[in-house]
């Protein structure tokens, strides 16, 4: 039994799933029968619609047990740890036979998840025992150039992870070309867009990977200091990189003359942001660092010339600076050989919204759109029609189902109207309104514009004002041409990215779902079924039971009818929720 | 724009009680670092759960910021309150994932249950009411969080019946 080795994820979505609770239940089992496996800890392995997870290894190999709580945790101590019988039914994934979901795992390329799921992220020695710090001890034992490590990022073809594109080698290389006494070397961790948590999965699985990466950075482009611009909404990502950078100065990773380099010193420390989505702009960004509001200066002078305190400053993304341990130590040529003519390696897609298998997925750069949703994602929930994928959040689109087969790079994906964006695909149905899509990004946009460009602060509230009243029902002729109009406006007269961009959610939605918006101009109706202003709910009275379900559930009381009689739903009372309609076993609450 | 966020309640005196000498140390740690203004901020609500007046006063006398700045930075990012919270906090997640997922239903659910708008606390101090864009369990949409426990795949009604349980627990 000494050479079982039982893991439980605890990452913020196995934790949130209740996967602490099967830890601790494991962890008593254990003590109380002094049973000799080993029990570890991970973060998010990816498969977070199979969460909590536990993966016990043992002589034959490895598996991975999906949707587990205390009891079943209790089932796999006594079957497979005390009697060595694994449960096959529990198993999401096994090397040693074939489960239905290793459709999600097999198309895989992991090299920023290289280690999440892998490691236990708080013991430093678990990332080097896979060859963590290896790059930067390659570079100061083999006396690589500040210049060759440059070469062989651009020479990679690593693009910005964030959303941007922006070639990073360059992006270095400018930051190198401006000598100055201080530079810094930013980790853009402000993931805010409302449906991505690539960034927080890495963050909290592989903090060292980011460390590791800031470092080779700091060292290419001559950085004394480096700054974490984490969301204070994960917390749990903070603590863990606080206690990576503990380690890593403990190790000599970070400090002075960093592994006997002469003169490189460079430290990193962990900025909270304090919740505004535009600080994902750079310029933005080092405002908030300085402590300031977060509204973006103009450009040039670029960051690399003068950003922080006003000193040549390079920014970088999470995502990236995963990519840049395992690009120097595997070289640009075995990173390059992924991915398409333009966009090189892979990129992470945190999948989410009507999808079968939710989660994190890592795949090669020219993939079809299709089998991304579809192969690794099992496809629509209950089977449904598959309508569009939000891809790039508030800054993307809506890239319609007869556009599946586009494949992910940066140039097929802009040509949709979408963007990249930082790898947040949300998957709708039938029963998502595109209108209503649309609202909700410029909501968004509309709320966290900083309010220093006229267009994109009065501009975003004027067209939310016109959805609103489309989705109301007071739509009039002409408003989508006005909202095309101030489109096109906001975008040429933003200074910042956030403007630019915040009317993408819109323009995409009218451009492949005009008809939608039409219908809820002219005819008042949602064809999806979701704006609430324009449904009535009412009980059908040849189908109803008078089984009293919808009744109790209601949120408002709004349902009358006793027991065996027909129900009615007062419409005075009703909130439109569709609780009813979901409880109703019979299919007896119309919508209209 | 971000000036939606600032509530129009005001807060009466008997309200607002608070010992700033608990800032001492706050206030210590962070005086003559650059950029110190957004830490201090969150320090003080880490310690009160709301920036009072009367702290705004303190740090700005003591460090040298000026109230202006301290007011618009505190109205510019979400994270800060000006009033003060529940007991418990409900967080319900209006993120896309679960936008597609009729998170609207738990809102407008708990706000009739409630009575209370976003950004609003219950007349009996007990919870506080606040939307926000992503708690990142995206797979277990809708969701939201109660102090620090997440629940999902939850419908208005479900929503309703936790907070009725918590009411139930508190009562006893």
């Amino acid at each position: 039994m000494e050479n079982i080795k039982v893991i439980v994820g605890l990452g913020s979505c196995g934790i949130a799933a209740g996967a602490n609770k099967v830890f601790e239940k494991i962890k008593a089992l254990k003590e109380a029968d002094n049973l000799k496996f080993e029990l570890k800890k991970t973060s998010c392995i990816g498969m977070c619609y199979r969460e909590p997870l536990v993966e016990i290894v043992d002589d034959k190999g490895s598996y991975l047990y999906g949707d587990i709580n205390e009891k079943k945790a209790a089932e796999l101590i006594e079957k497979h740890i005390l009697e060595n019988e694994p449960i096959k039914s529990y198993v999401v994934q096994s090397d040693l036979f074939e489960t239905p979901d290793k459709d999600f795992i097999k198309d895989q390329v992991k090299i920023t998840l290289r280690n999440c799921g892998y490691i236990d992220p708080e013991i430093i020695e678990e990332y080097e025992v896979r060859g963590g710090y290896r790059a930067i001890r390659k570079i100061a034992g083999q006396r690589i150039s500040r210049l060759d490590v440059i070469q062989t990022v651009i020479n990679s073809g690593l693009r910005g992870r964030g959303g941007g594109g922006f070639p990073t080698g360059l992006k270095w290389k400018f930051a190198n070309n401006n000598k100055a006494d201080e530079k810094f070397i930013i980790c853009n961790a402000d993931e805010g867009d409302p449906g991505a948590f690539m960034d927080r999965s890495v963050l909290e699985g592989d903090p060292h990977a980011v460390l590791e990466g800031m470092i080779i950075g700091a060292y290419a482009i001559e950085a004394t200091g480096g700054v974490i611009y984490c969301r204070a909404e994960y917390p749990l990502a903070i603590k863990r990189l606080n206690i990576a950078i503990e380690q890593a100065r403990r190790k000599g990773y970070l400090g002075k003359n960093i592994l006997s380099i002469d003169g490189f010193n460079f430290d990193i420390y962990i900025k909270e942001g304090a919740g505004a989505f535009v600080c994902g702009e750079e310029t933005a960004l080092i405002a908030s660092v300085e402590g300031e509001r977060g509204m973006p200066r103009k450009r040039p002078p670029f960051p690399a010339e003068s950003g922080l305190w006003q000193k040549p400053t390079n920014i970088n993304n999470v995502e990236t600076l995963a990519n840049i341990p395992w690009i120097l130590l595997h070289g640009s040529e075995e990173y390059a050989k992924y991915g398409t003519e333009k966009s090189k390696g892979t990129k992470v897609f945190a999948l989410a919204g009507k999808i079968k298998r939710s989660g994190l997925v890592e795949v090669p750069m020219g993939m079809s759109i299709r089998d991304v949703i579809f192969k690794l994602g099992g496809g629509i929930q209950n089977d449904k029609k598959f309508k569009a994928v939000q891809m790039g959040g508030p800054s993307g689109g809506c890239i319609p189902a007869y556009l599946a087969d586009t494949i992910i790079d940066y140039d097929s994906v802009n040509d949709t109207g979408a963007i990249m964006g930082s790898g947040g695909m949300v998957v709708m149905d039938e029963t998502t309104c595109m209108v209503d899509v649309a609202k909700f990004f410029l909501d968004f946009t509309q709320k966290e514009s900083c309010g220093k460009c006229t267009f994109c602060r009065a501009g975003t509230k004027r067209m939310l004002e016109i959805l609103t009243r489309i989705t109301e029902g007071k739509g009039e002729e002409g408003d989508i041409e006005k909202l095309e109009e101030l489109s096109y406006q906001i975008k040429d007269s933003s200074l910042c990215g956030l403007g630019q961009t915040a009317p993408n959610p819109v323009l995409t939605t009218i451009k492949y779902f005009r008809e939608e918006y039409e219908v809820h101009i002219r005819d008042k109706k949602c064809p999806a079924k979701v704006c609430k202003a324009l449904l009535t709910y009412e009980v059908d009275p040849d189908k109803c039971t008078g089984c009293m379900v919808c009744a109790k559930n209601c949120p408002t009381d709004a349902i009358d009818g006793a027991r065996k009689e027909v129900h009615f739903i007062r419409q005075d009372a009703c909130i439109k929720c569709g609780t009813c309609y979901t409880k109703c076993k019979f299919d007896a609450i119309k919508i209209y | 724009m971000r000036i939606a966020r600032i509530s129009e309640k005001k807060i009466t005196e008997e309200q607002e009680q608070v010992d700033v000498n608990l800032l001492d140390s706050l206030i210590e740690k962070y005086k003559d670092k650059k950029g110190n203004l957004i830490p201090l901020l969150q320090g003080t609500q880490d310690i009160f759960g709301y920036i009072p007046h009367e702290a705004f006063e303190k740090i700005s006398s003591q460090v040298g910021i000026e109230l202006s700045d301290m007011y618009g930075v505190v109205t510019f990012y979400a994270q800060f309150r000006l009033n003060p919270v529940g007991k418990h906090i409900i967080k319900v997640c209006h993120g896309t994932a679960c936008h597609v997922q009729n998170a609207n239903a738990i809102t407008d659910a708990l706000k009739e249950s409630l009575k209370i708008n976003d950004g609003e606390t219950t007349e009996d101090g007990m919870f506080t009411l606040e939307l926000v864009a992503c708690l990142g369990c995206c797979s277990l949409a809708p969701v939201m969080m109660i102090d620090n426990e997440t629940h999902g795949k939850l419908t208005g009604g479900q929503a309703v019946k936790i907070i009725k349980n918590i009411k139930i627990k508190e009562s006893n």
